[in-house]
């Protein structure tokens, strides 16, 4: 198909969708403090921007974001590993994990405010905390994932296990760790404006429960917009981090999209 | 026919399985010796346990009884002095045609830059020249597998072992293989231990062909291949060829087993 013909149909189908949102919200005179036309939108994210607001606080939470994802990641990969390497290990730790697992990490948000204060380690830890498992659970199954007849070859050449685990466990699990982190990307936002919901003192997420106390819903569809775009952002950055690390990988490509489509918890 | 120099010496091997029904008996009273520079290949249908013969000499597997000495020293575990080349080529991805060479070298400290126009040197001998940056996904399966053997010798192994290398490659690419290994192996003279299921694989390419029949895997024959090299395509339609192939399968077909 044609490329130049497809973009601009994009471009005309976003126009539209735009138009009718703004006709049907002025023609059925919605209030908008329930649905703001798209204009209304438009001009809060322009002053917003000029004023310098939307900045300030975007940079608190991209730095808890990526703090959070960090610390999380790091974690998340430490005890992978040690679980891969050892059944032991995975004995002990296997039904904590579980159970972490199958609560909803956002609930824990409250007591973290609580025991980590108002500031930016509150949002960090959890982000951190609903980071960690995607990475864990594709660290796990990544290390584990290095097929047998590459293990054969590297006991047959009398290798040790630490270099079996950095010339090919390592290697192999990387298609799964790079998926891993794409999703902790996406968790660690959430993880951040989450807890900034429930008590901060800056921020895109506390300035979106402002806007809504002060039922200025164009300010908060505003900020919608930018975490949104703070979102691809993040996820394109993994994403040419994961082409460059995985130029190798056959199943790249397929990867790439479905990841990408995966949802927030 | 065993040599002075014998490399490789195996005396009374058993290999037995424990399984959940009880003890599977794989491999009983295997012997054998493979000299120094010799081709020896073995042969036999799939099942059994040449496989598992192969992973004992690459001391991948312990045996259950039974001597298995490499150069008069005995296999108890993986060695520094054995090169492994499997069925399928087992290259990583992420390494270029001449890192994948080098994994031996890497993995033993023998040092790159003392190995790297080894390196080169060897996968010119098996046609790969200009080919050392390439990414193994790049190459067709043969080609693969001329990396894959010239990974098996870089480290300058007592002996190679060889695993049906060329069973998963198309009939043509294998002849040509053939042909291949029977040219580096006349530069080289290593010493190989060859498995196949391919009779007239095992008679062009060997000195020697040892015989297996399965349940339990036993060598019931030791066949002198004493056609001069280099052998070419051609000789598989004369008639000598054809002699030694018929010895070879009437153990099979006795039995009633197709190989």
């Amino acid at each position: 198909m044609n490329g130049v013909r497809n973009a601009s149909l994009r471009v005309l189908l976003l126009i539209a969708s735009l138009a009718v949102w703004e006709g049907a919200v002025r023609a059925l005179r919605v209030p908008a403090f329930i649905l703001p036309p798209p204009s209304q939108v438009g001009a809060a994210l322009y002053r917003g921007s000029v004023s310098g607001i939307y900045l300030q606080h975007l940079w608190i939470t991209l730095a808890e974001t990526l703090l959070g994802f960090l610390l999380g990641s790091v974690v998340a990969f430490v005890v992978g590993t040690a679980i891969a390497a050892s059944p032991r290990t995975e004995y002990f730790l296997y039904p904590y994990i579980v159970m972490f697992q199958s609560m909803p990490k956002v609930a824990l948000a409250p007591l973290v405010v609580v025991w980590f204060g108002l500031g930016l380690t509150s949002k960090v830890v959890s982000a951190a905390l609903i980071s960690f498992f995607p990475l864990l659970v594709n660290t796990i199954a990544g290390l584990r994932s290095a097929d047998e007849d590459r293990v054969d070859l590297m006991r047959s050449l009398a290798a040790s296990e630490l270099q079996i685990f950095r010339m090919l466990r390592l290697p192999s699990a990387l298609p799964f760790i790079m998926a891993g982190l794409e999703v902790a990307m996406v968790f660690s936002l959430v993880g951040a404006i989450v807890a900034e919901f429930v008590g901060a003192e800056a921020g895109l997420g506390m300035l979106i429960q402002s806007r809504n106390f002060s039922m200025d819903v164009a300010g908060e569809f505003a900020i919608l917009f930018i975490l949104a775009v703070l979102g691809l952002l993040l996820n394109a950055a993994l994403v040419s981090v994961r082409r460059r690390v995985l130029f190798w990988d056959p199943s790249q490509k397929a990867a790439l999209n479905s990841a990408s489509l995966r949802g927030g918890p | 026919m065993a040599r002075s120099a014998d490399v490789i010496h195996v005396k009374g091997l058993r290999k037995e399985y424990g399984t959940a029904r009880g003890t599977v008996l794989a491999l009983d009273g295997i012997d054998f010796t493979v000299g120094e520079g010799e081709f020896v290949a073995i042969v036999g249908p799939s099942g059994c346990g040449k496989s598992t013969l192969l992973k004992i000499l690459a001391g991948l597997l312990p045996a259950t009884r039974g001597e298995v000495n490499l150069r008069s020293v005995p296999i108890t575990g993986p060695r520094r002095d054995i090169g492994v080349v499997f069925q399928s080529p087992v290259l990583f991805p992420w390494r270029t045609v001449l890192d994948n060479v080098l994994l031996p070298v890497d993995v033993q400290r023998l040092g790159r830059e003392d190995n790297r126009s080894r390196a080169l040197g060897l996968l010119a001998l098996v046609g790969l020249s200009g080919f050392e940056h390439r990414y193994p996904w790049e190459l067709s399966g043969g080609m693969q597998q001329r990396v894959a053997i010239t990974r098996g010798l870089i480290h300058n192994p007592a002996m190679l072992l060889m695993d049906e290398p060329f069973g998963a490659l198309d009939a043509m690419t294998r002849e040509s293989l053939n042909l291949e290994l029977q040219r580096i192996w006349l530069e080289c003279r290593e010493t190989v231990v060859f498995i196949t299921h391919s009779i007239a694989e095992a008679v062009f390419l060997a000195d020697r062909v040892l015989i297996m029949t399965a349940r339990p895997g036993q060598i019931v024959e030791e066949v002198a291949v004493a056609i001069p090299r280099p052998r070419s395509l051609d000789l598989l339609a004369a008639p000598e060829f054809g002699g030694i192939v018929r010895r070879i399968r009437a153990h099979f077909s006795s039995k009633g087993i197709e190989a």
